[in-house]
This record gives C-alpha cells, sequence and structure tokens, in this order.
C-alpha cells in the first residue's frame, strides 16, 4: 500500500567512522502490523542500522521517515518518545535495580511535587507482565535474571512505551526453544496490536517461520526486500553472501606435514560442547561461525586464557596443560586475540618493548632489559613483516591498525611458535594492509607454521583456509575441505540448529 | 487482542504476612546492622564509663561530633552511588571555612550571605570536578586527588601563616555552632534536615534513582537515554555544596580556622560510606547507611580510649572495620547473586 506511509522507513541511510563506512546505503520499510526479517552476514552493517534507529548514532546521509513524517534523533530518549523501541542481544539493565525501576528508568510517573508514584508503577508492571504472561517477581532485582527474562522485561518496556516500531536485534541468539517459542507469541501479538516489528536473526528456520517479508542487505548496503511467501532460504542464503571471493586472498601452496595441535571434545557447558580439531604443520584451519557461536572462547580454552570442563589439547605429541597459557607459549602456542588493542598490545609502550615482551626473560641476561639488546631483537622482526613506522621507539598505540596487528604478530613469532591462533585478524584494518598480513601468514604457513584462524568474514576465511570448521550455538557442525567450503555450504552449517549437524565430512 | 496468551497472571504479594515481611525486610537492611554495632559499642563504652553517655559532655560529644562528618559523608555517598568518588570535599572544607573567615574579617556581610556564598563556593569548586569527570572522561578517583591538592594549594597561597581566631568570627554564629535545642545540638538538628532531604531525593525522584542507574551500568544509562552528564555533574555540585556548608558548620563549631583545617576528612567520608554499605563500584547502598556510618567511625575513635584500647592500634581498628566491611559486602553480594541465580533456575 504505498499511499499509506510505512511505520518505519529508511532510504539510502549512511554512516561512517572514521575511514570505515559502516553503512553505505541502508534502506528498509517496514508497514505498521507486520513483522519484518531484516538478514545479513556479520558486517553487512544491520547493527549500524539499529543504532541509527534507536537514535544511538546519528546517521551522516539519507532519511529516515516514522509514519512518513522526518526524524532525526539526538538520542535514544527522542527515539523512544516518538515510538521506537529497541531489544538487543544482550539486554542492557541495571543489575541493582528492581525489574519495575528497569522497566520505567528515566520516565517514571511523578506527582506534582516530583514524587515517583512507586504503586502506580507497579501496578502497570503487573498488568503488562499478565499481558505477556510472564511471572517475573516486579520488586526483585535484574541481577540474576536469564537472558530470556530480561528480554522480556525489555519487551515491557516498550509495551508500556506504546511503542509503534519494535526492532530485535538478534533476540533469539542466547534463548531456549521453549523461550524462542515464547518470545515468539510475543511478537506475533505485538504485530496484531499493529505494531512494526524488525526481526534480526541468523535463524532461517525462525525467520520463515515468523515473519511476513524479508530484507536482505550485504556490505553496508540494501539488496532487496521480498514477501517471505515468495522467496527460498536458498536465494536468500545466495543473496547473503553474493560476491565473488577476490584475490585478496594470496593463499601459498604449502605442504602439509604432520599435526601439530590437536584439540579433542572440548566442552565447557553453555560455551561450547565437544570440539575436536586438529592443525597440522603449514596448515591453515578456519573457524567459522557467527557471532556468539563460541569461537573465540574455543580459542581461549585452547590457550590456557579460558577453563574447560573436559576434553584436551595436545601440542606437538605433548598435551597442555589447561588455564596455564604461560606453559602454553613455552610449549609453543601464540594467540593473537581479537582485541589486539586492549589484549595484544601495550600502547602506551615502543614497539620494540611489545615485540620483545614475552622473550624479555630470556634476552635480559643479567636480569636487566636493556633497549640496545631490545631494538635488536626487535627490528629483525619488524623488519620481515614491514612495519611501518618512523623508528621502533614510536609508541604502539599511535601505530594504524594493521602496522598494530603485524607488531602483535612480531611479538608472538619471537617465541618462535608451532602453532599460531589468530582470532580476527585483519578486523578494523583498511584493505591494502588487510592483504600484507593475509600474505604474512600465508608465508608462515608454508615455513611450517600451523595456523587455527578465526573469523567472520566469510571471503577470509574461504580465500586462506586449507579446511574449514563451523561452529554453531557452541557446536561443531561441519568440517570442510577447501573445495567443499562453498560461501553457502559455510553460511548453512553456521545457521543450523546444533540438533541437526551437516554433513560432516573427514578431511584427513 | 490475541488468545494466545491466556497465562496466568503473576501472583500477588499475600498480605497476611506482611508485617512478618516488613520485619525481615528490615532485619537484612544493611543500615539496621550498622545501627545494631553502633548501639552495642554504645551499650559496652558506657558500661565500662557511664560519663561516655550520660554525662552533658559525653551526650554532646556524641551527638554533635559526627554532623560536620555527616554532612560529607552523604555528598560522598551521592558520588559513590554514581560510580565516581570525591576526594577533594576535605580541601573544598578548608577552602570554604577560610573563605568564610575571611569574609568576617574583611567585610561586614551579614552570616547569612557569607553561609551563602560559602555554600555556593562549595558547589562551584564540586562542578569543576564534576565537568573533569563528566567531559573530559578522566575517572573521579584522578580528576579529585588532583583538585585535592590543588583546592588545598590555593588555600595555603591564600592563607599563608595567617590563622583566623575564634575572636573573628560574629558570635552568633559561634553561640549557634555550640548551642543545642530539645537537648541535640543544632548542627545535628542540621544533619538530620540535609539527610531527610537527601534520602526523599534518593529514593523517590527521578534525579535520584537515575543516580543509582548511571552507577548500576553506566552503557545502559547511556542506551536508556538518561542526562548522564547532567547527573553526574549535579552530584559532584551537591557533594561540593554539601563540602561548603560543612565548612561553615566547621567555622561555627571550632572559631579557628588555620590552613590544615579538613586534611583527611575526606578518607573519611569515603570510609563512613563504606561502611555504610555504600558499594565502591556504584549502583547501591543509601545515604543513611553512609551517615550511620559516619556516626559509627566517630564515635568508635572515641571510645577506643575509653575501652582501653592502646592509641596505636585504634587507626588499625578503623581500618580493619572498613575492610571488613568491604569483605562482608562482597560476601553478601555474591550471596544474593547466588541466590537470584538460583530463584531463577528454579522458576
Amino acid at each position: 500500500m504505498p499511499d499509506t506511509p510505512a511505520a518505519l522507513e529508511l532510504r539510502d541511510v549512511a554512516k561512517s567512522f572514521g575511514p570505515v563506512r559502516a553503512l553505505r546505503s541502508g534502506s528498509l520499510r517496514v508497514e505498521a502490523g507486520s513483522i519484518h526479517a531484516l538478514v545479513g552476514e556479520n558486517g553487512a552493517g544491520k547493527s549500524t542500522l539499529v543504532k541509527i534507529v534507536a537514535g544511538l548514532y546519528r546517521r551522516d546521509a539519507g532519511d529516515y521517515l516514522l509514519s512518513g513524517e522526518h526524524v532525526d534523533f539526538r538520542n535514544t530518549a527522542d527515539a523512544k518518545q516518538a515510538g521506537v523501541a529497541v531489544i538487543y542481544q544482550e539486554p542492557t539493565l541495571f543489575p541493582d535495580l528492581s525489574v519495575t525501576e528497569n522497566i520505567f528508568m528515566g520516565r517514571q510517573p511523578t506527582n506534582r511535587w516530583g514524587r515517583i508514584d512507586r504503586a502506580a508503577m507497579r501496578t502497570e508492571v503487573v498488568e503488562l507482565f499478565a499481558r505477556l504472561g510472564v511471572p517475573i517477581e516486579p520488586d526483585r532485582p535484574t541481577e540474576g535474571l536469564s537472558i530470556a527474562d530480561q528480554q522480556l522485561i525489555e519487551i515491557a518496556k516498550a509495551l508500556s512505551l506504546d511503542a509503534r516500531v519494535l526492532i530485535m536485534d538478534e533476540p533469539t541468539a542466547a534463548l531456549s526453544g521453549n523461550e524462542v517459542d515464547r518470545l515468539m507469541t510475543v511478537a506475533r501479538t505485538l504485530r496484531d496490536q499493529g505494531c512494526a516489528v524488525v526481526f534480526i536473526s541468523h535463524r532461517f528456520d525462525e525467520v520463515f517461520a515468523l515473519c511476513d517479508t524479508i530484507t536482505v542487505m550485504r556490505d553496508g548496503a540494501y539488496i532487496s526486500t521480498d514477501a517471505i511467501s515468495e522467496v527460498t532460504e536458498d536465494e536468500i542464503v545466495q543473496r547473503l553472501v553474493g560476491r565473488e571471493v577476490s584475490d585478496l586472498y594470496p593463499k601459498l601452496e604449502a605442504t602439509v606435514g604432520k599435526p601439530l595441535l590437536e584439540v579433542k571434545g572440548l566442552t565447557r557447558t553453555g560455551l561450547f560442547q565437544d570440539i575436536s580439531l586438529t592443525v597440522r604443520e603449514g596448515e591453515i584451519v578456519g573457524l567459522a561461525g557467527l557471532v556468539g557461536a563460541g569461537r573465540s572462547e574455543v580459542a581461549q580454552a585452547i590457550f590456557g586464557v579460558d577453563p574447560y570442563e573436559s576434553g584436551e589439547v595436545v601440542l606437538d605429541g605433548r598435551p597442555v596443560p589447561p588455564g596455564d597459557p604461560r606453559r602454553a607459549i613455552e610449549m609453543g602456542l601464540a594467540f593473537v586475540p581479537e582485541d589486539r588493542r586492549q589484549h595484544g598490545l601495550v600502547l602506551d609502550a615502543p614497539i620494540s618493548r611489545n615485540i620483545t615482551l614475552p622473550t624479555s626473560g630470556r634476552l635480559a641476561r643479567t636480569g636487566l632489559i636493556n633497549s640496545a639488546i631490545e631494538n635488536r631483537s626487535a627490528a629483525d622482526w619488524a623488519a620481515r613483516l614491514e612495519v611501518k613506522a618512523a623508528t621502533l621507539d614510536t609508541l604502539a598505540g599511535t601505530l594504524s591498525g594493521g602496522n598494530q596487528q603485524k607488531v602483535v604478530l612480531a611479538k608472538w613469532l619471537s617465541t618462535r611458535p608451532k602453532v599460531l591462533i589468530i582470532d580476527e585478524p585483519t578486523r578494523g584494518i583498511d584493505v591494502g594492509t588487510k592483504s600484507e598480513v593475509h600474505r604474512l601468514l600465508s608465508t608462515l604457513a608454508q615455513e611450517g607454521l600451523g595456523i587455527l584462524m578465526i573469523s567472520s568474514e566469510l571471503p577470509e576465511v574461504l580465500g586462506m583456509a586449507d579446511r574449514v570448521i563451523v561452529l554453531s550455538e557452541g557446536h561443531q557442525t561441519a568440517e570442510l575441505s577447501r573445495e567443499e567450503a562453498t560461501p553457502e555450504a559455510v553460511m548453512r552449517a553456521a545457521t543450523a540448529h546444533h540438533s541437526t549437524t551437516l554433513n560432516v565430512s573427514e578431511a584427513s | 487482542m490475541t488468545t494466545t496468551l491466556d497465562a496466568p497472571a503473576p501472583a500477588a504479594p499475600q498480605p497476611r504476612h506482611r508485617a512478618a515481611n516488613r520485619l525481615t525486610w528490615l532485619l537484612k537492611q544493611r543500615e539496621t546492622g550498622i545501627a545494631v554495632a553502633f548501639i552495642l559499642l554504645l551499650v559496652v563504652t558506657t558500661a565500662v564509663n557511664p560519663n561516655f553517655l550520660f554525662s552533658t559532655d559525653g551526650w554532646r560529644d556524641l551527638t554533635l561530633t559526627p554532623a560536620i562528618l555527616v554532612c560529607l559523608a552523604i555528598g560522598q555517598a551521592m558520588v559513590i552511588i554514581t560510580r565516581n568518588v570525591d576526594l577533594s570535599v576535605g580541601s573544598t572544607l578548608g577552602l570554604t571555612a577560610y573563605l568564610a573567615g575571611r569574609l568576617f574579617l574583611d567585610t561586614g556581610l551579614p552570616v547569612i550571605v557569607v553561609v551563602l556564598i560559602a555554600v555556593a563556593a562549595g558547589a562551584v569548586l564540586g562542578l569543576i570536578n564534576g565537568a573533569l569527570v563528566a567531559f573530559a572522561k578522566v575517572p573521579a578517583l584522578v580528576i579529585t586527588l588532583g583538585t585535592l591538592y590543588v583546592y588545598r594549594g590555593i588555600m595555603l597561597e591564600w592563607a599563608g601563616s595567617d590563622r583566623i581566631n575564634a575572636s573573628d568570627i560574629p558570635p552568633g554564629l559561634l553561640d549557634f555552632g555550640t548551642g543545642s535545642f530539645l537537648f541535640i545540638p543544632n548542627l545535628a538538628w542540621i544533619s538530620f534536615a540535609l539527610l531527610a532531604v537527601v534520602i526523599y531525593l534518593m529514593r523517590s525522584t527521578r534525579v535520584g534513582r537515575e543516580f543509582y542507574a548511571i552507577g548500576s551500568d553506566p552503557d545502559a544509562a547511556t542506551l536508556y537515554g538518561l542526562r548522564d552528564k547532567r547527573r553526574v555533574l549535579q552530584a559532584f555540585a551537591t557533594s561540593g555544596a554539601l563540602a561548603g556548608l560543612a565548612g561553615i558548620l566547621y567555622v561555627s563549631r571550632y572559631g579557628t580556622i588555620s590552613s590544615g583545617v579538613g586534611q583527611g576528612i575526606e578518607l573519611e567520608a569515603v570510609g563512613a560510606a563504606v561502611v555504610g554499605g555504600v558499594a565502591i563500584f556504584g549502583g547501591s547502598g543509601t545515604v543513611l547507611g553512609a551517615a550511620l556510618g559516619a556516626y559509627l567511625l566517630v564515635t568508635i575513635n572515641r571510645a577506643l580510649p575509653i575501652l582501653g584500647i592502646p592509641d596505636f592500634w585504634q587507626q588499625a581498628v578503623v581500618g580493619a572495620l572498613i575492610i571488613g566491611a568491604i569483605v562482608l559486602d562482597r560476601y553478601f553480594a555474591r550471596r544474593q547473586h547466588d541466590k537470584l541465580l538460583a530463584e531463577r533456575e528454579d522458576s
């Protein structure tokens, strides 16, 4: 119905963060009384779009209309006032405050003297919960509530706001089957009451069961919108990935040798179950999956930063003790974490100090670290990795993302590892430096290093990995050889429910 | 409305247990524990030396001495609840006390005008703290440690080795500072009135609840669209204004103002808040608890000599009390957390 304005409409909305264009051209049109699916790979720009709608970010360009009227929100309070409510994947509530207070914070009913009317608040919450069929005690603090209950509180909040537009950003990612059903029931109720619901999810079974319309985004831009009855899951998957694996990924042939890292049945309840994988000499193994699938948790457990309950890790024939990263480093394991600024680098220290940090014990012959020795040792690695900086005394914090990553790599390579675990090797790095990092990884593999690479970027996984292991919700859902690993196959496994393990092929 | 949502409504609380519930609620409150500790301390010390409570001086000291610290502890509690801290209150107290003294000495302004100027000056000093914390995004610990020295430095530069004596202060103010009404010292009445106002503010107004929200989870506060910068400014300005008022109370009580006035009292204020159950990471605790904490700390300091604890150990006892309070806090928080998790499993 083009004559009635849509409840929510975005046209060619753009947003950049510095040089990074998170959203190039986002468009979305959601009618009242509809549940609209918004799908896209990680990094497709969905979250940025949602945050613009929520008033958390301000768009750089494009139109934003609510019921046909142009709006421009300066903060989330403005957006709420206009009837836009957002439920995030990880609900953000105040743990110390009561459920009731969380629902009304910032807009509590007050009398003439500014006194908060607690009784009125409580009555309304009891009514809301009755409407939602939720048995949550209104006076208890939100601390300790399950994510599902916290989301229901967010929904109750949206209801009490009389939200016309409700956006659910991957609400089911952390929910169990029953909880998902309850959430879907609530979403349908809201739709029937005339609310425009946007449902973001990677689970196609839910999308097809719940939504009536679907919009696909890719690489920060709008791709398509269709009625759900007129598209198939396969068509959607194709549109999601729809791009060629470019020659960004200079994969070199390497001779694959003996197994170096063997992980058997690694389990930590609630995070990952029964993960088994092998990384051989000269091999790059990709660990793929959606955000929240448990990839980083597995990597951290292997390295010993996080605990695990059962399973074992063997490096070059010797068991790696759990929970002892120091020992893991000594045995030849290196770990480049996802957030290099927080965990991988001392930003206030010079490049040389950063590179020599893990080997400083070896370098300090007399118990003192001498900066001449430090510089000499660091210079080799910095040169090999082509770190672009005026001198080795440059502070690490002032380098570009790509060069920081090279410093982190240099730091770990100086420990002469046998296996390198690298989490999101090119996140936040510009395209040119990306391929340098890729070439580097490729060269290292050629020299016999085993690499376990976690990446949310599908092209990167497909372009670099000899083998791809896919996780979904903490379960290993596929192990694909380089030939088998098509974008569709990986996406399918990454969105699978763990009960339906897909086509596990042995690649040895 | 669809018919899909016909689950039973949540059960209403049982009215017949209300009185019993009230009692268990009261017993569970942190404030009750501190009040009990305070009373125990009074009973034990009075048993050792009845003059502690039952002499004119004893009673006066008991009620009068904590008044100044109570003012500071109230402000400190507000700031800590927003997940900040204000270490500059001792210097603010000193600076405003000296400012008031100078105004009495150099101008003939009426007392009430001087009081208002001192409070306003404290608020401005607090606003400077708040602005630096809210806009420069530097942790409050660092900012207020800096302004602790800056404000004290200004006072030292200004006062030099001068000191203001009781003879320079209007006698009316001094009489007020040592006088009482209905057996309770005037200064204590002031601190009670303040306490009542702030308790109301923190419990029953949006501003107060938003202080708790911001301290409980600053990121959530942003997502909720709360005006967090403004609230942080308000908390610091209030703390500063209360320190300014405390400066005046100091003048009215002691009369003499040297450049060392208020040195170290900021730590007592933080200690009072912590002992009183205000979580150092914000979001929970009450100003009533902080005020009780102030009473407990001041009274312990006076009781220990009577109980025969050597001088040397008195500071250590206060320190042990603060650490004990924090350990107890962690323990209760942990138990509460486990209990809430367990309830969730049951449901």
